[in-house]
């Protein structure tokens, strides 16, 4: 049997592009460490500035907890937003089913009970999904118009249906719904209890960490719970099984999908509806943990940061959960004692700028570098000349950070290669 | 029949196919929920009586010039939901200037209108330079700039704000009776007006039609939204053609606020009509992105808002029903206009193949 | 070279017959692949070779024929089929998904083989190792060159138990030691009982990896050579094409000594170690048109792009005339006299969607007859259309229809009119006559001899040696983005233009 004798290196004699996993800090195996670390690290600088600042609730349990409560919807809302985006449909409608959602969570859950809510939050959203899916995948409707679509007629449905059922029942009207039925939360009490006593005592990184655990066994909301485990659950079904590996080959590219005998309209439809049950089940917590009734104007943006943190973790799980951490806890901070701690949060981000200036100029782009240091002084001097923040600049901190999230990073991102893309069965080959 | 003629009878098919099934989807969901489907309809397809028709002109003004400001956007294919965000901000620099009143008379509103196109387009503009230079996507750097948008003008109404007497809300200090666009009546008794900035949203209308179709600067934008690649080789720069589309979106979405500002409310207050952008993505689709289909669009929205207003009392059916007809109406258009485009160009194809003189040699192979 | 010649063969296809309206695409075709051989099929643009194999391939299905695999007849309706018959196909267009790894793309679809964890990988491992592919499960294919994905395609067919496997061009996107390279892992393919069937315009290519060549013609086959050793290239070109090999033009020649296009050191880096362009200089005269002759993806776009200034990263200078434009924009480069007829005219020389007379301004945007003071003057841009329509013969009822209705060779003619009717100084065509019929392509000949003639420079890249040995006063063949042949058309044999294409003889 003739061998010819050169064709022993993998890599032809062209080579790719070379040196990518370096810009690609969350992906592959190596991510999962920077995941790890950049948590630890992360911590421990709270707490640092904690100290340095004297902003208590920076890290108290009481913040971490509302934390988990804020970061869940953006979170669940985000995993609607990825598995949709995995398999190549744009979901902008995400904030619509959510809203939808809401709605489903104060009808059922008033009507039937509280686990009735939590299902009817999920079926509208899912019926959300269903129209989205329909425009997009059956007729082919650029993913982009049928989000704002989705939006605008969830927006009026809830508002109509609202003023339909909830109006004459004690304590709801055309707006709000009645309470809905709380949902069981998990306390475990002499851990609660002693965890809250190191808290107290205000040690560097040790009362951190209590506080943390302590948020996590005292009142978490079962939904909450949930939540995470389908964040973890979504990671093991895309990336671990045949059905993730197809799903997601759908929005990298339907046409080899399909070369392949990959049933790709059926996986992008299922893709989104499912999408929109994550979607639905996001304005379920908002509705029953985060508040406990149906109200108008609930969601507040949330679908979109829920979108925007989906950006922020490259479109895999791990950094969604950050993302929306991320997110969360700025809006947690700004709920409570606002004003000082985003001042804090101020000196944080002015540090970032400089040494990312630094960096920036020591790899040969001054220019960036200049800019960025000089936003970072900028940034300084408002925190030393600010006793605290304002309200309605605390209420955008999501959103600047969103903008400056995508400004720096959109170009290390990795979307789905054949996201957005209006795929045509039949495409193959 | 003359191709023209026949993509122009197309376009209205689609419309007309577009808002039947519309309809029908509405009257679908009014039978699930046990309205009464006959009164609904009855009640919005009256013709509108002379207050309403006012108000239906007005607000359709207003619409337009949210459906102009998309439709730019859109002719390069590009997203502007931000909308909303730079009308808001637009509209209450330009209540604070024209409140400051610098200068007198109607060169005081002339400068407040230039400062709310300036402010609006700046506003889009950011989104448009981190597309054009980070890549970020507008869809979602427009969202984010709409909640950023209500935070700033919050803060700076409370710092700029005059608080009227026996009133709460706060606002900006009321235009001066000098700088106020005047109104013109329609018929007898109160509340027949129509907005003077009716004249310059046409004008709007106008020049958009004119800066597109006619100038080369048009050509440009056209020519990039159809096919980036083909641009580019024909020397036109995507990045800049990026950055003054969305510079242009923003300055006519800073116009959507005014016509209520200089017509009514002469001065910014919190309770400033809200949501006018996202109708107004509506409207660009269903008017095909053309000034005259934008303003039928705008009409016949306006025309649902109005009419659905009294369904509460009169029906008992909420009027927030319409909002689902606005939203499927994007939906069923944007279908409609691609089954019937494609039976348009598959027409053309046979013309075409008729014009084609038989050649010996066979035709090359779509191998 | 030859294995024992089994009875019945891999794959028979008889009487296959295939239609698209208006179009005779297969006529009875009858071919014969036995097991154990490198069946090649050869043809030219368009000769039906490609839809035949989309039918072995279950993608189309044939109007008349029948297909035997291994004796047995089957019926092919779907790719699913096709597999299950123990038929694999690499297609031109590599269909793999960049952001996911090499094991990834090979299971994706057939999981149920070997899962998609371990077992997986060993399987792939062992089919890498047993036929040398040389491939890592865990790599990302956005990593790989072309030549690897190439062998991760094939891996792909073999781990789903392919007896036979197709391959669509598989050397239009290599370069010269790739090919070598697939070649060998063909013939160990060969070796281990399977049937290649190799789909090539190629001809020294096939000629020295083929069994067994059968040449298609106008959609029906012509003949079938068991005996390789026995045909040169150039027979085969004769069977292909009908008739001899072209004829350099024989018109007095147009050149002279005026410099009209200097090239100095053009480069352009790539994103690995070998740049895209190397160094290159060259000149254009009046009245010259220079051949740019060599197999596709060895720098003949970024020439073009880089001329045209669409790529940033290019260094070097580029003179017109006495005009400097190394650091110009496009815009500029064209109204400094540039006209560029693009390779792919859907992507780079048209607005599909919009009429015939706007296309004629796509370009020229500032200048009259259809923009006057940053004004469009549709009228003049119409008037000067229905000129263009005339003068290039360009079939269409008006200059108001949609460019996406006209076929390829009239939109072709309308952008070889238009480019024409900017007073260029500097011509630059590539591919120009790609997918156009043959009535137009000698239309767009003539067009480019008139312009040589009327004192223009020509830059002419092309892979059909008809249109480089038929219009060139000079051939330059570009191998890895460097200059490695200079030849004259009028005494050039195809063996050394094919030898400096392929850099046989040359270092490696």
């Amino acid at each position: 049997m003739s061998t010819p004798t050169e064709s022993t290196t993998p890599v032809g004699a062209t080579p790719g592009p070379q040196g990518n996993r370096g810009l690609r800090p969350w992906s592959g195996r190596s991510g999962r460490w920077w995941l790890i670390v950049g948590l630890v690290l992360g911590f421990a600088a709270l707490s640092v500035l904690r100290v340095v600042t004297g902003a208590d609730d920076l890290t108290s349990s009481g913040t971490i907890r509302a934390t988990l409560i804020a970061l869940s919807p953006i979170m669940l809302a985000g995993l609607g937003g990825l598995w949709a985006e995995r398999a190549g449909v744009v979901n902008i409608g995400l904030e619509g089913m959510m809203i939808l959602g809401t709605y489903g969570a104060g009808y059922f859950g008033y009507t039937y009970g509280a686990w009735a809510g939590v299902i009817g939050a999920i079926a509208l959203g899912m019926i959300g999904g269903l129209i989205h899916a329909t425009a997009t995948v059956v007729f082919g409707v650029d993913h982009i118009i049928s989000g704002v679509a989705i939006n605008i007629i969830a927006l009026g449905a809830v508002q109509y249906l609202a003023s339909l059922t909830f109006v004459g029942l004690p304590g709801g009207g055309a707006t709000q719904s009645p309470k809905i039925p709380s949902l069981p939360t998990i306390t475990i009490g002499p851990l609660s209890d002693g965890l809250g006593d190191l808290e107290d005592q205000d040690l560097f990184l040790v009362s951190d960490l209590a506080s943390l655990l302590r948020a996590l066994c005292t009142n978490l909301s079962v939904l909450v719970l949930i939540g995470l485990a389908l964040l973890v659950l979504s990671y093991f079904l895309l990336w671990r099984t045949a059905f993730g590996l197809r799903l997601r080959s759908c929005g990298e590219s339907p046409s080899a999908a399909e070369s392949l005998g990959v049933a790709v309209m059926r996986y992008k439809f299922g893709a989104v509806l499912i999408s929109g049950g994550f979607a639905g089940l996001a304005g379920g917590v908002l509705a029953m943990v985060a508040s406990s009734n149906y109200r108008d104007g609930q969601t507040g943006g949330r679908g979109y940061i829920g979108l925007a943190a989906m950006l922020f973790g490259n479109w895999r799980p791990g950094g969604l959960l950050m993302g929306s951490g991320l997110f969360g806890y700025t809006e947690t901070l700004g709920l409570r004692q606002g004003g000082t701690s985003v001042r804090a949060l101020l000196l944080a981000v002015a540090v970032l700028a400089v040494v990312g200036g630094v960096v920036l100029i020591l790899r040969r782009k001054s220019v960036g570098g200049a800019i960025t240091i000089g936003i970072g002084v900028l940034v300084a001097l408002v925190y030393f000349l600010i006793d605290e923040v304002p309200g309605d600049f605390v209420t955008m901190a999501p959103y600047v950070t969103t903008l400056l999230v995508l400004a720096f990073a959109s170009q290390r991102l990795r979307m789905p290669a054949a996201d957005g893309q209006v795929y045509r069965k039949g495409s193959a080959g | 029949m003359s191709t023209r003629l026949v993509s122009f009878l197309l376009g209205l098919l689609a419309a007309v196919l577009a808002l039947v099934a519309a309809f029908a989807i509405t009257s679908l969901v009014l039978i699930i929920a046990g309205d009464p489907v006959g009164e609904v309809w009855g009640e919005i397809l009256t013709f509108p009586e002379q207050r309403n028709l006012a108000n239906i002109i007005n607000n359709a003004t207003v619409l337009y010039l949210s459906g102009l400001a998309v439709a730019v956007a859109f002719k390069m294919n590009l997203f502007n939901i931000g909308v909303d965000g730079q009308y808001r901000i637009a509209a209450f620099v330009a209540a604070v200037v024209a409140g400051e009143a610098w200068l007198p008379g109607y060169l005081n509103t002339a400068l407040a209108i230039l400062a709310a196109v300036l402010v609006g387009a700046a506003w889009a503009g950011i989104a448009g330079l981190l597309r054009a230079t980070r890549g970020v996507s507008e869809v979602i750097s427009t969202i984010m700039l709409n909640f950023i948008s209500t935070s700033v003008v919050a803060y700076f109404l409370r710092k700029a704000a005059v608080r009227e007497e026996g009133s709460n809300t706060l606002g900006t200090r009321e235009i001066p009776e000098g700088s106020r666009i005047p109104s013109f009546s329609i018929g007898d008794g109160p509340g027949t007006e129509i907005y003077g900035f009716i004249f310059i949203a046409a004008a709007a209308g106008f020049a958009y039609w004119f800066v597109l179709n006619k100038t080369r600067f048009g050509f440009n934008l056209r020519a990039t939204g159809q096919s980036t690649t083909a641009a580019v080789a024909s020397g036109i720069s995507v990045k800049r053609m990026t950055i003054g589309a969305m510079l242009i979106s923003g300055g006519v979405a800073g116009l959507v606020g005014l016509p209520i500002l200089f017509g009514d409310s002469y001065s910014y207050g919190s309770t400033f009509q809200s949501g006018l952008g996202f109708a107004g993505i509506a409207i660009a689709l269903l008017g095909r992105n053309h000034p005259i289909g934008i303003a039928l669009g705008a009409l016949l929205f306006a025309f649902l808002d109005e009419q659905s207003n009294p369904l509460q009392i009169l029906v008992g059916v909420s009027p927030d029903i319409v909002a689902i007809t606005q939203g499927v109406i994007v939906l069923t258009v944007v279908i409609s206009y691609e089954l019937v485009r494609r039976f348009g160009v598959r027409l053309e194809q046979q013309q075409v193949a008729k014009a084609d003189r038989p050649v010996d040699e066979p035709k090359e192979v779509t191998a | 070279m030859s294995n024992p010649v089994p009875e019945v063969p891999a794959v028979r296809l008889q009487g296959i017959g295939k239609r698209f309206p208006g179009v005779i695409a297969n006529d009875n075709i009858n071919i014969d692949v036995m097991r154990g051989t490198i069946h090649a099929i050869v043809g030219e643009n368009g000769a039906g070779k490609s839809t035949l194999m989309k039918i072995l391939y279950g993608v189309q299905r044939p109007d008349s024929g029948t297909i035997e695999v291994d004796g047995t007849q089957v019926s092919m309706g779907s790719p699913a089929d096709a597999i299950k018959a123990g038929v694999g196909m690499v297609f031109q267009h590599f269909q793999l998904a960049d952001n996911l790894t090499v094991l990834e793309n090979v299971v994706l679809g057939a999981e149920k083989l070997h899962g998609i964890g371990g077992r997986a990988r060993q399987r792939i491992v062992e089919i890498s190792d047993s036929y040398s592919l040389g491939v890592e499960p865990d790599e990302l294919v956005e990593d790989l060159g072309v030549g690897a994905r190439q062998r991760v395609e094939i891996l792909k067919v073999l781990y789903r138990g392919a007896r036979t496997i197709i391959l669509d061009e598989p050397t239009a996107v290599l370069v010269p030691q790739e090919v070598d390279e697939l070649f060998g892992n063909l013939r160990g393919l060969k070796d281990e009982g399977l049937a290649v069937i190799f789909i090539s315009h190629k001809l020294d290519e096939v000629l020295s990896v083929a069994d067994e060549i059968t040449v298609i013609r106008r959609g029906t086959t012509v003949t079938t050579v068991t005996d390789p050793s026995s045909v040169t290239a150039r027979d085969l070109a004769e069977l292909m094409v009908g008739s001899e090999l072209p004829q350099a033009s024989s018109e007095a020649s147009t050149v002279t000594d005026e410099v009209l296009l200097s090239v100095q050191s053009l480069s352009l880096p790539g994103s690995g170690a070998r740049p895209l362009l190397d160094d290159l200089s060259f000149d254009i005269h009046r009245g010259e048109i220079l051949g740019i002759a060599g197999v596709e993806g060895n720098g003949q776009a970024e020439l073009v792009e880089a001329i045209m200034g669409m790529r940033e990263r290019a260094t070097g200078t580029i003179r017109l005339i006495d005009t400097d434009l190394s650091s110009a924009s496009t815009r500029q480069r064209r109204e400094s006299g540039i006209g560029y007829i693009p390779e792919d005219r859907h992507r780079h020389g048209l607005l599909l969607d919009s009429p015939l007379w706007e296309n004629r301004v796509l370009g020229h945007q500032g200048r009259p007859p259809s923009v006057k003071r940053g004004i469009v003057d549709k009228r003049a841009a119409r008037q000067d259309t229905l000129r263009i329509i005339d003068e290039y013969d360009v079939r269409t009822p008006g200059p108001g229809v949609l460019a996406r209705a006209l076929s390829g060779g009239n939109q072709q003619k309308l952008i070889v009119g238009r480019e024409m009717s900017g007073d260029p100084i500097l011509l630059i065509a590539a591919h120009p006559t790609r997918g156009v019929d043959v009535g137009a392509q000698a239309a767009i000949w003539n067009h480019i001899k008139t312009a040589r003639r009327e004192g223009l420079a020509v830059l002419l890249i092309s892979a059909d040696l008809d249109e480089l040995i038929g219009l060139s006063d000079r051939i330059e063949v570009i191998l890895r983005g460097r200059f490695v042949g200079s030849f004259d058309p009028s005494d050039v044999t195809p063996q050394q233009l094919g030898s400096a294409m392929t850099g046989a003889g040359a270092t490696a």
